[in-house]
């Protein structure tokens, strides 16, 4: 139960961000295209050099090695890449109520990955992540190649993770009535920084 | 043990038949006429060169001759690892790993199959010594360049995957597991083809030379396998050495995919 802290992070265009996500706290994220969400993102994660610094709890970006820091604060890109050639062989166990809780086969893990839809990649990816038990969460528009349906779907699964571990989140979105759905916050990228928005609902 | 000799006539009769290929390549418009005249002109005068080269060193026998046309032929080999690259480590690294791996396994092989297997005296015999790092060199060099062209290539091609895995919390060399493995099979494939098809297919090289220099074909075999073995474990441990030194300096202290080291 940790929350995570940037300050004054700077990368790319955007200059000298501070912000605090608490416990369970999902933090809506927009921006037009090219703002720099997901570079933002990546710094978080500490896959690109940056300025200033992230803490989770008390542990600071740099007190740990890369992987462990990035064990912890997991980032989901928005495009997920698959290396081995069937599903399940990219978990370490097969948690299959995940698949049913997200609308896929219970059949998944057997699944050549070859083909995926891009749907079903993007949910396959969040469950992936989501396995590894991460102790904060980025994600890059994690419902971006999702019909409606699916989309309500996983904002109320991902939701019910976040309060139940307790996972400080940044969530990337473009749409404003799932901003108002999942956000306890909402910035938006103005010019080189972050300006938090009123919340309508 | 006698040669028949060979005079420089007789080579000009070789010549015509790469003159009369280019001049074929030349009205079939193939466009390579050029460059095969070329290549066939770096042989002569090369060839030429070294052999004055080793005439002079071999007459003067000196450690320290032997040992500095040594490190000559180790830099020209480094360079020419870097040319082969399609991407290469930007300030010089590609050079310098390249260079470092061949030196600490064809250097290190020739000299402990020198001392330890032929122990001819003294132990750096240029007769012995300069041919054995040549081609010690020649395949290590071959099997270096080709595995740092595959690991550099894979990692930029393969972005996504290693940064995904990063992002998943795996350490960089898990992430490059699957590409450094690639890239040594890709150094090795050449001196396992070698010596499987060595014989069967193909009569290796130096022991063609040394049959046609009348040596009894038993020795010249028993030298082939000599030196079969020591390429073998020369291009090996170059190989191994230049992926784990270039798959190292694909990432930085943080275990970022640094691709800004790479220069196409």
């Amino acid at each position: 139960m940790a929350t995570l802290t940037l300050k004054s992070l700077a990368i790319g265009g955007l200059k000298s961000i501070d912000l605090q996500v608490a416990a369970g706290e999902i933090v809506c994220l927009s921006g037009a295209s090219g703002s720099g969400k997901s570079r933002l993102l990546r710094a978080i994660a500490d896959l690109d050099r940056h300025s200033g610094n992230v803490h989770l709890g008390d542990t600071s970006q740099s007190d740990v090695p890369g992987h462990s820091w990035r064990g912890m604060v997991m980032l989901v890109p928005a495009e997920s890449a698959w290396w081995y050639d069937t599903v399940g062989e990219h978990f370490s166990e097969h948690p299959e109520e995940t698949l049913q809780q997200l609308g896929l086969d219970a059949d998944a893990f057997n699944w050549p990955v070859a083909r995926l839809s891009s749907g079903e990649k993007q949910r396959l990816a969040l469950a992936r992540a989501l396995a590894r038990k991460p102790a904060a969460l980025l994600l890059d528009e994690p419902t971006a190649n999702l019909d409606k349906d699916s989309t309500e779907r996983v904002e109320s699964w991902l939701r019910d993770r976040i309060r139940q571990q307790q996972l400080p989140t940044i969530w990337v979105a473009h749409h404003e009535d799932q901003i108002a759905r999942v956000a306890d916050r909402h910035f938006h990228i103005v010019d080189n920084g972050i300006e938090e928005q009123e919340m309508t609902a | 043990m006698n040669v028949i000799e060979l005079s420089w006539w007789q080579l000009a009769l070789a010549a015509l038949l790469v003159i009369a290929l280019a001049a074929c390549t030349f009205f079939a418009r193939l466009g390579v006429g050029k460059s095969l005249l070329i290549a066939a002109a770096r042989t002569a005068i090369q060839l030429a060169l070294v052999g004055l080269v080793l005439e002079a060193l071999f007459s003067v026998g000196s450690l320290h001759w032997v040992a500095l046309m040594g490190i000559g032929m180790l830099l020209l080999a480094g360079r020419e690892v870097v040319a082969r690259q399609k991407y290469n480590l930007r300030g010089g690294w590609g050079f310098g790993i390249g260079t470092l791996s061949m030196f600490i396994s064809a250097f290190a092989v020739t000299v402990l199959t020198l001392v330890a297997v032929i122990s001819p005296t003294p132990w750096y015999t240029p007769q012995y010594a300069i041919p054995l790092l040549g081609m010690l060199l020649g395949n290590t060099m071959t099997g270096v360049s080709l595995s740092l062209d595959r690991l550099t290539e894979s990692a930029r091609r393969s972005r996504a995957v290693i940064e995904n895995r990063l992002m998943l919390g795996e350490t960089a060399q898990q992430a490059l597991s699957e590409f450094r493995r690639d890239a040594m099979r890709a150094g090795l494939t050449p001196i396992i083809n070698a010596m499987a098809a060595a014989g069967i297919v193909s009569l290796p090289g130096m022991m063609t030379g040394q049959i046609l220099a009348g040596t009894s074909p038993a020795l010249a075999v028993k030298y082939q396998i000599l030196i079969m073995f020591t390429i073998a474990a020369g291009t090996g441990f170059g190989t191994f050495a230049a992926v784990a030194l270039c798959a190292r300096r694909l990432f930085d202290g943080r275990e970022r995919l640094r691709l800004d080291r790479l220069r196409s």
